[in-house]
């Protein structure tokens, strides 16, 4: 018996334990999580490996921006901001526990520029139940701007997709009236955010110049039959609405195909160096247009441009960044606009205020590293934060500014 | 009744301390841990259900993942379309995933090892694209977002008695989980100790030899595939549960292959293997992730390397280092360190020199 009921004991000891241990967890509803006198804590999770890994340097670039914020100005009314970015490998699969892990674990105010149409939207209805800002998220895809009254703590930042799309559709009319378009599309909401857009441009009577639209699936590993079926097609216009592996592989694909359409390739791809890329792999890159919102590191325009001087002081606090990638301004200037809200919120630093600044409350017309003239814009009853792009070919070596910037606001509904 | 728990081996108290552990940790750890645990549980029946295949009918499957799947949409997709209640989802999730487990393994049973192990991995890699396929069913690629689930009031409720404060979804769903688990490891346990476990081991350690005794091979390897799908039914249903949201790639090649490897590093043909597999298995990568950028002295090049290949690379090392240093799993391992230790308390004599010790109390 002894023996018995030493064990008893030891077990009543273990949850004896385990009840007195127990009584310390009690959340209490706070209205400024993740906010110390001398800190906010933003989180973010975007890709860092995976299909589009490209995009990973992009949260650097916005830590750099921070960093540079809170060294020269002691952060945003004299709180410090930390920026915790995790890696979810481009997968929803895993947005959806490391968002959860950032509120639930970490505790953090807002969610800042999370990257991925689809991971983004996984997460969309958490973070608004629970009532956590989704603030600029790296995606066009229009859902998130058209969509907001739902999803009041939600709000993109870059133009939409479908914006984009129609300003190419209204370059086909205008100058390849007679094109036969062939369609490269992720499948995806963002590719089909794309599709939507080029079609709606397009009207109806112009349908049928669409002669075939492909998808492929994001783990996929090449793009070439997709390339050899719109080949084949007929078609002698092709629409790249692509991640960067893919537009890389694609246009280099297209030319070893002896393939020389005219290429629409989407903003998202574009930067310089990932055309450079490209060009060194093969791709012979001929009457290829995109549009651009954003000043072009590489070019030569802003060589003496304050903005541009702006980003390359800010961008010498990230070692890994390269100064050239165009994905690091976009995160300078995205940052921009977080660092100008919370400026704004000012003393009242509550998810709720925060969240209506950048929903309904933005206007921007001197964020420096975008293009001369581009606003960044939110009221009540528009919440497309940036909408005017600017017609871009590819020169050869890099991207020149065709026309004017063509202003979309008002066109999507 | 006192004179039968007397005689009890010690192995029946540690699965008491073991299951009065897992009710009680939630109450020490914060909800969001509560939550992971919970997934950690769900691969532990899944792998528990692959050890039954593997570890003690001696068949290879690399597409258990498969089957995850295929329990997770059946549930997602009767809460999201046809409002059923989440808990009712789950045994028919189990039921339908085993029943098709067991179709699949009539034709795919009469291959041999490795060609099954093949059809198996066959499936793994196409379900993701088959689940995209039908997207008003499945919501294509864009998956099917869950609302996390509501305690019911008496859980909550006895919940706060104890800890004074109210239950969380996520500690919720840990004790939905635990209790499946619980469930399942039970029926796994009695399943294995009788007739068909036995003709299970006879078929794995010998076909002919089991063929000879009068077993039926074909229905036994049937049936142990059909069972194996149903325990990956009900951990993909809780799967879903547990993270709030289904979507092709939640599943994909590297599950299987995730459910295996925990299986073996855990330990086959072994209760409670599975239970430290499906643990190993879900904190592992973690851990490694959070692991690797802290130590200073791996070089920054190699650290980026292996962080971004994450769990893959340590899943790697792990499985080598198992495989030589402890062939049967950590269950392998304690079992034969607590044999070597009982046999020097006892004082068995040494096994290099066949001498006893000189003061067996003292060592």
């Amino acid at each position: 018996m002894t023996k018995i009921g030493a064990r008893i004991a030891a077990v009543a000891a273990f949850m004896v334990t385990l009840a007195a241990c127990g009584g310390s967890a009690t959340p209490a509803p706070q209205t400024d999580v993740g906010i110390t006198s001398n800190s906010i804590l933003l989180g973010n999770t975007i890709a860092q490996s995976g299909p589009a890994a490209a995009y990973g340097t992009i949260a650097n670039a916005e830590l750099a921006y921070f960093t540079y914020i809170n060294n020269t100005q002691g952060g945003v009314n004299g709180r410090k901001i930390t920026f915790k970015i995790l890696d979810d490998a481009y997968n929803p699969a895993q947005t959806v526990p490391l968002t959860k892990q950032l509120v639930e674990q970490d505790k953090v105010f807002a969610m800042f520029s999370g990257l991925g149409t689809q991971a983004q939207t996984s997460v969309r209805d958490y973070l608004n139940a629970q009532k956590v800002p989704q603030l600029f998220v790296a995606t066009g895809a229009t859902t998130f701007m058209l969509d907001e009254s739902q999803h009041p703590y939600t709000i993109g930042w870059q133009p939409p997709y479908q914006g984009e799309a129609r300003i190419y559709a209204k370059d086909i009319l205008a100058n390849h009236a007679s094109a036969k378009i062939g369609v490269l599309y992720q499948n995806d909401d963002y590719g089909q955010d794309y599709l939507k857009g080029l079609k709606d441009g397009l009207g109806t009577a112009n349908a049928s110049m669409i002669v075939d639209a492909e998808s492929y699936d994001v783990t996929a590993a090449s793009t070439a039959s997709q390339l050899a079926t719109l080949k084949a097609k007929g078609a002698d216009t092709l629409f790249l609405f692509t991640t960067p592996a893919f537009t890389i592989k694609s246009l280099v694909i297209t030319t070893a195909l002896h393939w020389e359409p005219t290429i629409y390739l989407n903003s998202v791809s574009n930067p310089q160096v990932y055309m450079g890329i490209a060009s060194k792999a093969g791709a012979a890159l001929k009457n290829v247009t995109s549009v651009g919102y954003i000043k072009d590191p590489t070019d030569p325009t802003w060589a003496s441009d304050s903005g541009m001087q702006l980003y390359k002081t800010v961008i010498a606090n990230c070692a890994t960044c390269n100064v050239n990638d165009g994905f690091n301004i976009y995160g300078a200037a995205v940052a921009w606009s977080m660092v100008d809200v919370l400026k704004q919120a000012g003393t009242n630093m509550t998810r709720a205020n925060v969240a209506n600044i950048a929903t309904s409350g933005l206007n921007e017309s001197a964020n420096p590293f975008l293009l001369p003239g581009v606003v960044v814009k939110t009221t009540s009853s528009d919440h497309f934060p940036i909408t005017q792009e600017q017609v871009i070919t590819w020169s050869g070596t890099g991207w020149t500014r065709q026309g004017s910037l063509i202003d979309e606001r008002g066109t999507i509904k | 009744m006192v004179q039968r728990f007397r005689t009890l081996p010690p192995r029946y108290w540690l699965v008491l301390v073991v299951v009065l552990f897992f009710i009680g940790l939630p109450t020490v750890i914060d909800s969001f841990q509560a939550g992971e645990w919970a997934q950690a549980l769900v691969l532990a029946i899944a792998i528990m259900g692959l050890n039954i295949l593997v570890g003690y009918s001696g068949q290879l499957s690399l597409g258990h993942g498969a089957f995850m799947a295929l329990g997770a949409y059946i549930s997602a997709i009767l809460v999201h379309r046809y409002k059923l209640d989440y808990l009712l989802t789950i045994p028919i999730a189990g039921l339908l995933a085993g029943l098709i487990g067991f179709l699949f393994g009539v034709p795919a049973l009469r291959l041999s090892a490795l060609y099954l192990a093949l059809a198996t991995f066959a499936l793994a890699v196409v379900a993701p694209s088959l689940i995209k396929r039908p997207a008003e069913l499945t919501g294509g690629v864009q998956g099917i977002v869950l609302l996390p689930p509501v305690p019911p009031q008496g859980a909550s409720d006895a919940y706060a008695a104890v800890t004074g404060a109210a239950m969380t979804s996520d500690q919720w769903t840990y004790y939905v989980t635990l209790a499946w688990g619980l469930l399942l490891f039970w029926l796994a346990w009695n399943l294995l100790r009788h007739r068909t476990g036995r003709a299970m081991r006879a078929i794995r350690d010998g076909e002919v030899a089991a063929a000879a005794s009068g077993i039926n091979l074909a229905g036994y390897k049937t049936l142990a595939f059909g069972i194996s799908a149903f325990y990956a039914g009900i951990a993909g249903s809780l799967f879903g549960l547990a993270a709030g949201f289904v979507s092709p790639d939640s599943f994909p090649v590297g599950l299987s292959i995730q459910l295996l490897v925990g299986a073996v590093v855990g330990g086959l043909a072994s209760i409670p293997g599975p239970l430290i597999g499906g643990i190993f298995a879900y904190f592992l990568p973690i851990e490694s992730n959070q692991w690797v950028p802290l130590q200073t002295w791996i070089p920054a090049q190699i650290a980026s390397t292996i962080e971004k290949a994450g769990p893959a690379v340590t899943y790697g090392a792990v499985l080598i280092l198992t495989m030589i240093f402890a062939p049967n799993g950590i269950v392998g391992l304690v079992g034969a360190g607590y044999g070597r230790l009982r046999g020097r308390l006892r004082g068995a004599p040494d096994r290099e020199s066949g001498q006893m010790p000189q003061d067996p109390q003292t060592v």
